[in-house]
């Protein structure tokens, strides 16, 4: 027995000893990727966190869907009801707290928002020459993500130069749209700042984005006399010129323009699947917005989403070249080609009104890889100088003083180049004016919903809209019980 | 040709036995003075022995009867060993102990006896699997164990189930801990293990499986392989079978004019222009008959086993090979084994034992399940297009996108992915004194797993999604890889290969020490370190010549520039260390009590909560034993319980800390440029979730022939680990981005098991034995995260409202959604309705206002209720095995109940094709008050509700088997001892009012997608013969 428990012991201390020199054994660190904590130590860290929030940028195609679908300009479309129902719902205004496309829209954006914060969080860790001018960058995309938000859903928490942890989520509550908007400014006005006219690199942001961003937001809230301050800088530093040709202004080979002051990138040049629309790199709307199973010249096939309504169709003036540029009369088009009887398309289950959105489209020679119906290398115009023009234009005809004049002379720039008669108009009428011009030019572009809100025109324009309801999207029912439930629906939803 | 070399074999082999000097003729029987036939009697230090003939004698030769001692032994008997001392006539009683409970079982770092176990365990006898015929141990286990639930995952060959030990106790990884010969398996790699290797498989259950610390949670599966026995001789088995399998069930889908004839009237309905104008035409294209196939499916094994006074060996080696009902060989599934069990006494003092397992798989393997899967194009497809159009080309389905041929598909789909497995165990066990035993080991299990995909360049219709091809004459895409430079892309071939590598090394000593003849203790106590990692290269290269298979190489590839081609890789390690100890205490025979403690460390976790504790106490009480046990028909009676903590670590290496591992990539200069991105967000707390069990059983015998078990367990898994839907404001829906993982929420498994037994007395000439087992369960979610009321789970139809949820109260994945009341039949109805659903019109599904307010939301959840779970209230498993003269008869049944199924297979798009239920459609009033008008227009009977919850309980006859095991006599001069010939069908018949395939449904994405029917690739009915030669 006793020789026994000395054996026992001496083998029991042997292990322990062998146990205890092990412990180190499970300190294992993660191979060939750098720790979210430990980053930020070089100023290339600096610039792929900036690439990191970049990246949602690349969600813009659901504002182009949302922007039109929701507007008069078009239906949802699509191989049936069901499929991506979110939007057929958005386009009867009958969507409610569950919409999986509304659900992305305020997702993707806070993603955006996350990543710029994890950047701003750091900001101070080291100092490198040329800092500044990524966290101006930064600060502009975190404007850009929460003007999204704001735009679709009023007030939303604010979070700002840092990450949250899980457990302060239901902490959160619904930071009231003014604070966002100030926020929005802030972030504008400091990376405007900072920012040169124009960037290293095609698809970084420039001051005249920034400019131009802010002139927007302004709009947005009726500030009429800061928005035409801000976008007159725009337009007297010269930097940026309409192109001759309205009806090139959407295709590859004519990217980076002279009218371009913000663009969303995309390439072809990766392909792509819907598992994970959000992790493409190509853009979806052309493909979305393609002709169903096409069989013929210039376009390539699509999923015939977002299509054009007779009532857009209509509304353009005889002769106005964007009418053709923006909306494609598919059934004209194919009688105007040499063997048409050869050219085949169909008509899918969720809506046709014989309209395709011509801006954005499947065309051929600018395709992606498989499946190309994702991965358009198209670039999203979000913000062009004629944009800026109209805006301007709309900032100082209902300013207070209001310089219609002026007003008029930026509605002319834009008119002149599509060949159309100057507008002789003041005051209200002007102000009719110059909306009807923002759908004639920038119909297709994700635009006419936001502007019919904004303006007060949504409730005349929109079948189904009503108001006091349908200015904003209902917050997701999913995301309000996430936060714990304690935040309020947006108003009669 | 093959006789006489057979023959000359076993000349060889017995040839060994020697000269004869005495001849000692005996009998063996029981204690009943029944003879036992096929008893080994084995003169002791030789390989000289008999086997009992079917009177129970035997003659053997011996050289010196005066020294000479026998060795008797019987499978289910106890070892007898008699010294002639010059007898030439004995009789030899073998003491039954039918009672199986003086069996060893493997119960972790050491052995214990059914008698003495203080555990819940169930142990199935792998001839009891092997004769199923079946591929996979873990689906053959299906039914055979109470408290143990398996589904199949896809009924593809190769294709995997899953395993769940008494319910679903987590979120995220529910597999239990799989232990072969103490080799860690996981169940994915349970592919790779041939059931005929298996000698037996335990289930340790209860928290006696705490030994296994943060990895035993789930429970644990001890799978012992095929080992000799000592002074027998060789013993040669050979044994095959060959099956062809069918599809089980189809579905019933509308024909060509049915279809014709609803499509009108659907497109009528949205005001669309009808895709018909003619709808007589006739059945069309029955798109199921074109796809299933009768496939076949072989096996060849077999095994060498026996063993000399001090080594005993079992040598293995198999074929399998079974195609696929769906694809036949593109669905290939081909497996060979090759099995060493060695055992050896290198002294007195020490032994050794090896284990080898040698496996080369091979899996050719088609998309399956939902959006993409060749089934899913199956159910999908047109009736009205034809497979090949008059020109030879494949059906291009035109108008759905997302829908393509089914047949051309599986042609162009090259799929095969390649593994060779070594598993094996060194074990040296050496014996300090005759109480003490030091034991080290060192195990392995290295997988070497290739993968290569060849895609052509195919046209599956304009449109389609899969197409690679710009047009059908099979032009390749171009791409841009500089302004103005273009470059073709051709077909593709994808080839990877990772290595995965598993070390342990156990260190560990037994001690048993008896004092004052009645106490006694047993003391494990050890030490383990082990270690995995994995590594792996992948790469694409573009432009195969010929767009053709046979030249599907990377080496191959025609890339100009090599500029299309891309490679990735990865690698990982984790680790655990970990020491125990387990006290075992035995007074008498009548009380029995044990003790364990394990702490894991866990790399998995941060230094915050990397090491845990794992503590459990266990008792029996052999109330039969005591003196005033009075109940004679009640043989044996135990009484056991058991409380315990385990844990489980299974969730993704540093989950703990976020890593810049997410996708962060945008477009500068047009070229793709990446950036950094947090993937995962970090949890520094993370720590393993602890299951707290308690487990209360029985263990009877009634009289000789009847066993009961029964348990009572409840199963409190805390802190669960599992990454569920965070608020959007966190960011992490961003690309690559993940939820952080978080312990939150507690589950309970509350539930009775029950195992009865009956063995008729198998001396007599009909023999029978039964066995049922049964399982009620109750899985409730106890708490979720602080200030959630529910976790989201899988969602309905493409992109669709959530069906599932974790949430307090109910079952782990139950389905919420809105209760259906029929259908509106008119606008009045919808008028006067007291409650109001925005949107209905006639023909429209009603839905129930849940809360009374008068209005149907569809805003919240405030009129969803409960519509099921997929979890069973009750499984059967029913096993009967009946044998007369020679023949025999077994039947294996399992049966579920009380589970239910989302029919989620169906395609919501107005030209896919539709289940013949549709024909019932409501058309006008009083048509029919259960299934809804068919229209474009915007509706929503599409949305989740009880229209599409279906009943799954089933009983499945899953194995029926006739056999014929030939008479002695005819085959003693070719020295064979047996042979068995059977014929066996497998899912000969399934009783379930389920629509669908197969209601042995797994699950595809966790726990919160169980029960949701995508339209997975059902298990086949099986017809198969086989043949089993023992020599």
């Amino acid at each position: 027995m006793k020789k026994t428990t000395i054996q026992l012991t001496s083998i029991c201390l042997t292990l322990a000893a062998l146990f205890a020199s092990c412990e180190k054994f499970l300190d294992l660190n993660p191979l060939y990727t750098q720790d979210a904590e430990n980053y930020f130590e070089t100023p290339v860290d600096y610039d792929r966190a900036l690439i990191g929030a970049y990246d949602l940028l690349q969600s813009s195609f659901i504002t182009v869907w949302i922007g039109e679908i929701a507007s008069d300009n078009s239906i949802a479309g699509g191989e049936s009801v069901t499929d991506t129902e979110g939007l057929h719902e958005i386009d009867n205004m009958t969507q409610d707290a569950v919409n999986n496309e509304i659900r992305s829209v305020f997702r993707w954006n806070y993603a955006g928002i996350t990543r710029v914060n994890y950047l701003l969080e750091n900001k101070n860790k080291i100092d490198f020459e040329g800092k500044d001018k990524i966290i101006a960058q930064a600060y502009f995309l975190r404007a850009y993500y929460y003007f999204e938000l704001v735009k679709y859903f009023g007030d939303v928490p604010l979070v700002v130069d840092r990450r949250l942890g899980a457990d302060e989520v239901t902490k959160l509550t619904r930071t009231p749209k003014g604070e966002v908007y100030a926020q929005i400014e802030t972030d504008l006005r400091n990376a405007e700042a900072v920012l040169d006219w124009s960037a290293a690199q095609k698809g970084r942001i420039t001051k005249g984005a920034c400019l131009s961003l802010l002139g927007k937001v302004l709009l947005y809230q009726n500030k009429f006399t800061e928005a035409a301050t801000a976008l007159d800088r725009v337009i007297s530093e010269n930097q940026y010129q309409l192109i001759d040709d309205y009806t090139k202004l959407f295709s590859v080979a004519n990217e980076g323009n002279s009218e371009t002051v913000f663009d969303v990138e995309y390439s072809g040049a990766e392909g792509g699947s819907y598992g994970c629309l959000i992790c493409l790199e190509g853009n979806a709307a052309p493909g979305f917005h393609g002709i169903r199973q096409y069989n013929g010249p210039e376009y390539g096939d699509g999923n015939s989403y977002n299509l054009p309504t007779e009532k857009l169709y209509n509304s353009f003036a005889a002769g106005d070249i964007r009418r053709e540029a923006s909306v494609l009369d598919i059934d004209a088009f194919i009688a105007a080609q040499p063997n048409s009887a050869n050219i085949t398309y169909a008509v899918g289950g969720g809506g046709h009104t014989g309209y395709y959105n011509n801006k954005y489209i499947k065309r051929q020679g600018e395709i992606g890889l498989p499946d190309n119906d994702l991965t358009s290398p198209v670039n999203y115009r979000v913000i062009r100088y004629a944009d800026v023009l109209l805006m301007a234009a709309e900032a100082h005809n209902r300013a207070i003083p209001a310089n219609d004049a002026k007003a008029r002379e930026y509605l002319k720039l834009v008119r002149d180049r599509v060949n159309m008669p100057e507008i002789n108009s003041g005051g209200t009428q002007l102000t009719q004016d110059i909306w009807a011009e923002r759908q004639y030019e920038l119909s297709g572009e994700g635009h006419r919903f936001f502007d019919l809100v904004r303006t007060g025109e949504a409730a005349k324009e929109i079948p189904g809209f009503v108001t006091g309801k349908h200015e904003l999207f209902p917050l997701p029912q999913v995301e309000i019980d996430l936060a714990g439930g304690n935040w309020s629906q947006n108003a009669n939803y | 040709m093959f006789r006489p070399i057979l023959s000359l074999f076993l000349i060889c082999l017995l040839a060994i036995t020697g000269f004869a000097q005495t001849t000692v003729t005996g009998l063996v029987t029981d204690n009943l003075k029944q003879p036992i036939i096929g008893a080994t009697v084995l003169e002791k230090g030789t390989n000289n022995g008999r086997i009992t003939d079917e009177n129970g004698a035997f003659n053997l030769t011996i050289a010196d009867v005066n020294t000479a001692i026998l060795v008797v032994t019987y499978s289910g008997y106890e070892d007898n060993t008699i010294a002639l001392m010059g007898k030439t006539n004995i009789t030899v009683l073998l003491k039954d102990n039918t009672e199986g409970l003086g069996e060893v079982m493997v119960v972790g770092y050491g052995t214990s006896t059914k008698k003495e176990f203080t555990g819940a365990s169930s142990n199935v006898g792998g001839e009891e699997l092997q004769k199923l015929n079946i591929p996979r141990v873990d689906q053959a286990l299906q039914g055979q164990i109470a408290g143990v639930t398996i589904n199949t995952n896809s009924g593809s060959p190769g294709g995997g189930a899953a395993i769940r030990i008494r319910g679903l106790s987590t979120f995220g990884d529910n597999d239990p801990l799989i232990l072969v010969d103490g080799v860690v398996y996981d169940s994915e790699g349970l592919n790779s293990l041939n059931p005929n290797d298996i000698e037996s498989v335990n289930v340790l259950k209860d928290a006696t499986a705490g030994i296994y610390g943060v990895r035993a949670a789930n429970g644990v599966i001890l799978i012992e392989t095929k080992k000799g026995r000592a002074n027998s001789k060789p013993t040669i088995e050979l044994s095959t079978y060959f099956g062809v399998q069918q599809a089980a069930r189809k579905l019933s889908l509308l024909n060509a004019t049915e279809y014709a004839v609803i499509k009108n009237e659907t497109f009528a309905n949205g005001g669309d222009a009808l895709p018909f104008s003619n709808t007589r035409l006739g059945d069309g294209t029955d798109w199921q008959d074109a796809v299933f196939q009768n496939a076949n499916i072989q096996n060849y094994n077999v095994t060498i086993s026996g063993g000399s006074e001090k080594t005993t060996y079992s040598i293995g080696g198999s074929y399998f090979s079974q195609d696929g009902i769906v694809g036949g060989d593109k669905a290939n599934f081909t497996r060979m084994n090759a099995r060493v069990n060695l055992n050896t006494e290198m002294s007195s003092r020490m032994r050794l034992s090896s284990v080898f397992l040698y496996t080369n798989e091979e899996r050719d393997a088609l998309p399956e399940n939902g959006i993409g899967s060749v089934l899913y194009n199956t159910i999908n497809a047109f009736p009205t297009d034809p497979v090949q159009e008059a020109n030879g080309t494949y059906s291009y389905l035109e108008e759905v996108s997302d829908i393509i041929n089914p047949i051309a598909q599986m042609q162009n789909t090259y799929n095969t992915s390649y593994v060779d497995k070594f598993v094996g165990k060194e074990e040296i066990a050496f014996d300090i004194t005759k109480n003490l035993t030091f034991t080290n080991r060192f195990s392995y299990n290295f997988a070497l797993v290739d993968q290569k995909a060849f895609s052509p360049l195919v046209w599956y219709g304009p449109g389609k999604a899969q197409n690679s091809a710009l047009n059908a004459n099979l032009d390749p895409t171009q791409v841009e890889i500089a302004p103005g430079t273009l470059i073709d892309r051709g077909a593709s071939v994808y080839e990877a290969r990772a290595t995965y590598s598993d070390l342990n090394f156990e260190s560990y000593v037994n001690h048993e020490y008896t004092f004052r003849l009645i106490h006694r203790l047993k003391t494990t106590a050890g030490i383990s370190v082990f270690s995995r990692n994995g590594k792996g290269l992948g790469g694409t290269a573009f432009n195969i010549p010929n767009n053709s298979i046979e030249y599907a190489d990377i080496s191959a590839n025609l890339a100009p520039g090599g500029f299309l081609n891309n490679a990735n890789s990865f690698q990982f390690q984790e680790r655990l260390l970990s020491t125990f100890i387990r006290t075992e205490y035995r007074y008498g025979t009548k009380y029995n009590g044990s003790f364990i403690l394990r702490r894991d460390g866990s790399s998995k976790f941060g230094p915050n909560n990397r090491y845990g504790i794992f503590p459990t106490v266990s008792g029996s009480w052999m109330f039969s034993e005591e003196d005033f046990y009075g109940l004679d028909k009640i043989k044996f009676f135990k009484v056991r319980m058991s409380y315990g903590i385990s844990g489980n670590d299974q969730i993704p290496n540093f989950a703990y800390r976020g890593l810049l591992n997410g996708e962060g990539v945008y477009v500068f200069d047009d070229i793709i440029t990446s950036g950094a991105a947090i993937g995962r967000a970090g949890n520094p707390d993370l720590k393993w979730e602890t299951t707290r069990q308690f487990n209360i059983g029985t263990d009877l015998k009634v009289g000789k022939r009847f066993d009961l078990t029964a348990n009572y367990f409840i199963k409190n898994t805390r802190d669960l680990l599992f990454q569920p839907d965070v608020s959007g404001v966190l960011g992490t829906a961003g690309p690559g981005s993940y939820p952080p993982i978080i312990n939150a929420g507690d589950v309970s498994n509350k539930g009775v098991e029950l195992e009865l037994r009956y063995s008729s007395d198998f001396t007599k000439k009909l023999r029978w034995s039964t066995s049922l087992n049964t399982t009620y369960l109750k899985n409730e979610v106890l708490k979720t995260p602080d200030g959630v009321e529910f976790l989201p789970g899988a969602s309905f139809g493409v992109g669709g409202n959530i069906a599932t949820r974790f949430q307090e109260g109910y079952a782990i994945g139950y389905f919420i959604g809105y209760e259906t009341d029929g259908v509106y039949q008119t606008q009045a109805e919808i008028d006067n309705s007291s409650v109001v659903q925005d949107g209905a019109k006639p023909g429209d599904l009603k839905f129930v206002d849940q809360n009374g307010d008068g209005k149907i939301s569809f805003n919240d959840d405030s009129d969803q209720k409960e519509l099921g779970s997929a979890i069973p209230t009750f499984t059967f498993g029913y096993n009967v095995n009946v044998s007369y003269q020679g023949f025999d008869f077994s039947a294996n049944l399992y049966s579920a109940i009380g589970q239910e199924i989302i029919r989620n297979y169906e395609r919501q798009q107005p030209y896919a094709n539709q289940l013949t239920y549709n024909i019932n459609r409501w058309t006008g009033p009083e048509s029919t008050n259960e299934n809804p008008r068919l229209t474009t227009d915007l509706n929503r009977n599409t949305i989740f509700s009880d229209y599409y919850v279906e009943k799954g309980s089933f009983l499945r006859f899953k194995n029926i088997q006739l056999g014929y095991t030939l008479p002695k006599r005819m085959l003693s001069k070719l020295k064979i001892q047996s042979t068995r010939i059977y014929i066996a069908a497998n899912n000969l018949l399934t009783l379930t009012n389920y629509q669908g395939f197969d209601p042995d449904l797994g699950s595809f994405g966790g726990a919160l997608a169980a029960g949701i029917d995508y339209g997975f690739y059902p298990q086949a009915r099986t017809f198969m013969t086989g043949l089993a030669i023992k020599f």
